[in-house]
């Protein structure tokens, strides 16, 4: 089923969560709400679901106006945070439940709830702990459980919101795959809220970018990542190195060379602020040409790249840089070194527009 | 220098003691105390008490413990105790959902007269509720029209160990609501129950064991509750008469065996009922959580 949101906006008091936002969920999805905290994406992610209203804007659900109803008579499946199980029912019960509190004509049979039940935890993998209680099981097995309790409704909609943030790296990138290959398996409408960007371009069909109570971009990972619309959009998505710089002549001096900034990304010329990545910032032996003096101050080779940060020889800014191990190899690079460094590429966005 | 010197040895450890290694220091002096306070205010006088009924042999003692009378006594103590805690389990349910779900003018006056049966002398509370409920009182009279006497039979006790039992039930039962998860509830909201489901399966579940602390305290409660019970009871032997009464008579009368005898047989019924409650209440534990 597909959502619409339209011009929806939300005020607590005199706090605006929500101004005017607008977005499209197309049947199947998986859609990520990534922000920083304060951004308002769990505030939509909680009027689409129906625990708060709008104070102004609709909500459509497959074309039909939902806004209004509540959170009982919508039928999402919502997943929380802290997981949210009921403590005092086992396992079982707490998959069955929203199959027991349907209304008796539709309630189904004894036998048919055990099916279905049995059915979802072996889904999530864990039809031998059905007897146990939330309490005797680990954080990543209450969230899959908490996801089996909810889609026990046959939800038309899928809502998580931050569903791995209470879960240590390993279990949360364990989880993540898992949900991708069940998304991809059962095609349900999916939004996840995130104020992680590493999950976010990892399991999404696309990223909607949340700041200050407004979406920032819509786009697939890649396009976000390699294309941002806005500064913010660029510090977010990664590690970034920032600049102050002036553009003259639609020209900007970044690391001592010059680069050309497109036209039509900047309103002509004056303050700017340039970004490049730390995997566009290439290291020197030598002087090469429009390259910038700088000192290897701290390097880390574990992991595939090797991170290196350098202080600037003017004003002693600090970089960081990426490289692979290769050509750390190659270069010889200590601490204290003196190299050379050079932007290969920079996204300028004019000072007015930060 | 043998290197024997150098041999790290085992920490001593002393099999006799009954205490586990812990980083927490104090144990044998907070014990000790609690020990002490504990023997020299509860457990002594008590004992005293089983001490001097058993000086009275076993025939003595239950023809002075089980007269008709005294029979009497306990069913009334015991039976309105119950009733009156039960009553006020569900009301204090009640009135502490209102003071921690909503937000009115007056809560904080209203979360205040809660506890005032706490503070209020019972004998006080006792006339009080007599003048009101005697049957030209302001309420016993509407109801002696609709053939309800209220003061001087059982049901003026029952009113008035409610009055004495209300902020136990509210007063525990209040910070397990407190703490409760609201995601708890809009999770079972978004599977589709309704409100009065969502109380009974999820809510309810999630606080029975303070509900059933506060009834314990509330019957315990009850049960020794003398000041505010005589006012308003009459007082009618094998009717209205509570067993804390019939002791005060009886030591009145120096019968000390007898008002002994019925202090014995109301300390080991009441032990057991608090021990049962507890019981119950490790079990509903032991289910969740």
């Amino acid at each position: 089923m597909d959502i619409e949101i339209t011009h929806v906006s939300k005020q607590f008091g005199t706090f605006a969560a929500l101004n005017d936002v607008s977005l499209t969920v197309h049947p199947g999805e998986l859609v990520a709400l990534l922000g920083p905290s304060g951004s308002g994406k769990t505030t939509l992610l909680r009027i689409i679901a129906g625990m708060e209203q709008p104070t102004m804007g609709t909500v459509l659900f497959g074309g039909q106006d939902l806004t209004g109803h509540s959170l009982r008579q919508r039928r999402v499946g919502f997943v929380f945070q802290h997981y949210a199980l009921f403590r005092h029912m086992t396992v079982f019960e707490n998959v069955a439940f929203g199959l027991r509190v349907k209304p008796r004509i539709h309630r189904p049979r004894e036998a048919e709830i055990r099916g279905r039940v049995m059915k979802l935890l072996s889904l999530v993998q864990l039809d031998h702990f059905a007897k146990r209680y939330p309490s005797q099981l680990s954080g990543g097995q209450r969230q899959r459980v908490a996801l089996a309790r909810a889609l026990a409704i046959e939800p038309s909609v899928l809502l998580l919101d931050e569903p791995f943030g209470a879960l240590d790296a390993k279990v949360r990138k364990e989880l993540r795959r898992w949900l991708r290959g069940l998304h991809d398996e059962m095609q349900l409408t999916s939004l996840f809220v995130t104020h992680d960007q590493e999950e976010a371009l990892e399991l999404a069909d696309r990223v909607v970018l949340m700041n200050n109570s407004v979406i920032e971009q819509v786009g697939s990972p890649q396009e976000v990542y390699d294309h941002p619309a806005t500064s913010f959009a660029y510090e977010f998505l990664g590690h970034v190195n920032r600049f102050d710089c002036r553009v003259e002549d639609g020209k900007v001096a970044v690391c001592g060379g010059e680069i050309v900034v497109p036209s039509g990304t900047v309103n002509g010329d004056g303050q700017a602020v340039a970004y490049v990545r730390p995997h566009d910032i290439e290291i020197f032996n030598g002087a090469v040409m429009a390259g910038q003096p700088a000192v290897v101050r701290y390097l880390t080779a574990a992991g595939p790249v090797a991170k290196i940060e350098l202080s600037l020889a003017g004003d002693g800014a600090l970089i960081e840089a990426e490289i692979g191990r290769a050509q750390l190899h190659a270069l010889d690079l200590r601490v204290g070194q003196p190299v050379y460094i050079r932007a290969r590429k920079a996204r300028v966005f004019s000072a007015a527009m930060h | 220098m043998s290197a024997d010197a150098i041999t790290v040895t085992a920490p001593k450890r002393s099999t006799g003691s009954l205490r586990k290694e812990t980083i927490l220091p104090g144990f044998g002096l907070t014990l000790g105390l609690t020990l002490l306070y504990l023997s020299l205010i509860v457990l002594m006088p008590l004992a005293a008490l089983v001490i001097k009924a058993s000086g009275m042999g076993l025939q003595g003692f239950i023809d002075a413990a089980f007269t008709s009378r005294a029979l009497a006594a306990y069913r009334l103590s015991f039976g309105t105790a119950l009733i009156a805690a039960a009553i006020v389990a569900v009301i204090g349910v009640i009135i502490s959902w209102v003071l921690v779900r909503y937000q009115f003018p007056g809560k904080r006056l209203l979360d205040a007269c809660v506890d005032l049966p706490f503070a209020l002398p019972t004998a006080v509370a006792g006339i009080a509720l007599a003048a009101i409920y005697a049957e030209n009182g302001w309420l016993g009279a509407p109801l002696a029209a609709l053939g309800l006497k209220i003061a001087f039979t059982p049901l003026g006790i029952i009113i008035a160990l409610m009055f004495e039992g209300l902020p136990f039930v509210v007063r525990t039962v209040e910070p397990v609501l407190q703490d409760l998860d609201k995601e708890v509830e809009e999770a079972s909201a978004s599977l589709g129950a309704g409100r009065i489901q969502t109380f009974v399966k999820v809510i309810l579940p999630a606080i029975l064991p303070a509900v059933l602390t506060g009834f314990a305290l509330a019957f315990a409660r009850g049960l020794g509750e003398y000041g505010s019970v005589i006012f308003i009871a009459g007082n009618l032997p094998m009717v209205s008469e509570i067993a804390p009464l019939l002791i005060i008579i009886k030591l009145e009368q120096f019968d000390y065996a007898g008002a002994t005898a019925i202090a014995t047989v109301m300390l080991v019924a009441g032990f057991v009922m608090l021990f049962v409650i507890n019981w119950l209440q490790r079990w509903n534990k032991r289910r969740g959580t």
